[in-house]
């Protein structure tokens, strides 16, 4: 069994999103608790601004929840930079107990897997669960400097300069993290960097095909079926490949990837990076539930598990996703 | 072997489906910037003999590149250039124009690991390559040269 269920229905008692100016003009671009107005955010580097913005990610969320940083038991945190730099040095500056995450793009789902399963065992009372990326630092770290003059390819994605922060406990109101199903990584030998697309669809369908299996479900049990950055293209691979296998998501399916931009930001497939499904989850999805507009979600991040020295070397890129189910019960 | 056949279905299915560039549009914006870029060196040129009657034909030419280096390195700095690559592709990647663009692009980008391990090391990340095989060229081209001149 990959997917486990939470008997104590761990709660989302806290969020809060941050995002860039760019992101900010996206459709969710109302949602979000903050749009920076530049991608420095006041900072020299754009390292710096990454971390930043992960401070404010913290402290928005505390705030939401009505907490001390000295409340919270343990943060759960991940991003794109090596050795996860943004992630250890806000759990430096906050004095918390820190466990550090890798799950490229799927850390915001590794982070509530892990954190809703410490928190249902009854050990830690409140846990945060943070992760986000920044467009400048992903770009100097995996691709191009800035002010390089080349083209993009029309698979490549956008790498969002987003954070989001969730506080899990078992004491307050809000939605409730039910059940996680733990993804495999999964690799169908894509080798194209400019293509993450493909190379996490194959994730994100064995997720859920073990999803569905293990719960014996249908995808119309939710109101929202939700992956992280398949983008445009990986999205519709995602569909191809769970038809094949029988099962068709309707019209409750959406990539945060794809609707993360709208078509004249000129983004190709879509947003890409920790900080998309972390910035969706933490604004729009989060507020719809409270809302009551959404009672069942799946949300579904999406990671390729690449980097530059084994992508230059040909490995191909694997990928790996895990499945979340959040419900708003008994408002 | 029954994963491989999997990958290789998977991958031909992939490339199948993948968009494709629009090649004409592209084309002719490459070809008109870069001719653009062309005529401006060539208009530096003959302004160079022009306003200096006396200078000799190869200084013009190097006092031409000199001053397209430092006009795309300054665009690059201005955060100008990247608009235009993006633009016009290989129009503006070709000309040394570009070869300043991917010099000077890295160099700012990594000044703040140092000037020693972020902007000298970085500076030719991109060009280096370039430099490489026109180096590799010019070698196997003059060997030919003297193996021919030999009959």
């Amino acid at each position: 069994m990959q997917t486990i269920e939470f008997k104590r229905r761990p709660k989302i008692i806290g969020s809060y999103s941050i995002v860039g100016p760019k992101e900010g003009q996206g459709p969710f671009g109302s949602f979000f608790d903050y749009v920076m107005k530049n991608d420095l955010f006041g900072e020299k580097t754009y390292e710096l601004a990454e971390r930043k913005m992960f401070e404010q990610a913290v402290m928005g969320a505390l705030q939401s929840a009505g907490l001390q940083p000295n409340d919270v038991d343990l943060m759960l945190a991940g991003d794109l930079l090596n050795q996860i730099i943004s992630s250890s040095f806000t759990a430096r500056a906050f004095n918390m107990p820190y466990l550090g995450l890798f799950g490229a793009c799927s850390t915001m789902a590794e982070s509530l897997a892990t954190g809703a399963t410490l928190v249902d065992s009854g050990h830690f009372g409140n846990v945060i669960c943070l992760t986000g990326s920044h467009f400048s630092t992903a770009e100097r770290q995996f691709r191009f400097p800035l002010e390089l003059g080349n083209q993009r390819v029309p698979t490549s994605q956008w790498t969002a300069t987003a954070a989001g922060a969730t506080i899990l406990s078992l004491e307050g109101k809000g939605p409730q993290v039910v059940m996680a199903t733990f993804g495999r990584v999964i690799d169908y030998g894509v080798v194209d960097v400019n293509n993450m697309g493909a190379a996490m669809a194959p994730s994100a369908a064995d997720t859920l095909l073990t999803h569905f299996k293990d719960t014996g479900r249908k995808p119309s049990y939710y109101d929202l079926i939700v992956t992280g950055d398949l983008g445009k293209l990986g999205a519709e691979i995602l569909l191809d490949l769970l038809e094949d296998k029988g099962i068709k998501l309707g019209l409750n399916y959406s990539d945060c990837g794809h609707c993360y931009y709208t078509r004249g930001q000129d983004t190709m497939c879509g947003g890409s990076g920790c900080g998309v499904s972390a910035s969706v989850l933490n604004s729009y999805i989060i507020k719809k539930m409270k809302k009551g507009e959404y009672k069942k979600v799946l949300f579904v991040p999406t990671g390729a598990l690449m980097s530059t020295t084994a992508s230059q070397q040909g490995e191909s890129i694997p990928g790996v996703s895990h499945a979340i189910v959040l419900e708003m019960g008994g408002v | 072997m029954k994963n491989q056949n999997v990958n290789q279905k998977y991958n031909e299915y992939v490339e199948a489906r993948l968009p494709k560039t629009k090649a004409w549009p592209s084309l002719f914006n490459s070809f008109w910037v870069g001719g653009v870029i062309c005529l401006l060196g060539q208009g530096i040129n003959d302004l160079l003999l022009y306003l200096f009657p006396y200078m000799a034909m190869q200084s013009a030419w190097a006092w031409t590149l000199i001053i397209l280096i430092f006009l795309a390195s300054l665009l690059t700095a201005l955060g100008v250039y990247d608009k235009i690559g993006k633009f016009a592709g290989g129009g503006s990647i070709v000309p040394i124009t570009g070869f300043s663009n991917s010099i000077s692009s890295p160099a700012i980008e990594f000044k703040h690991e140092g000037v020693i391990y972020g902007t000298c090391v970085k500076m030719f990340t991109i060009a280096g390559p370039v430099i490489v095989v026109g180096v590799v060229a010019s070698v196997a081209v003059g060997i030919i040269y003297y193996i021919i001149g030999l009959f």
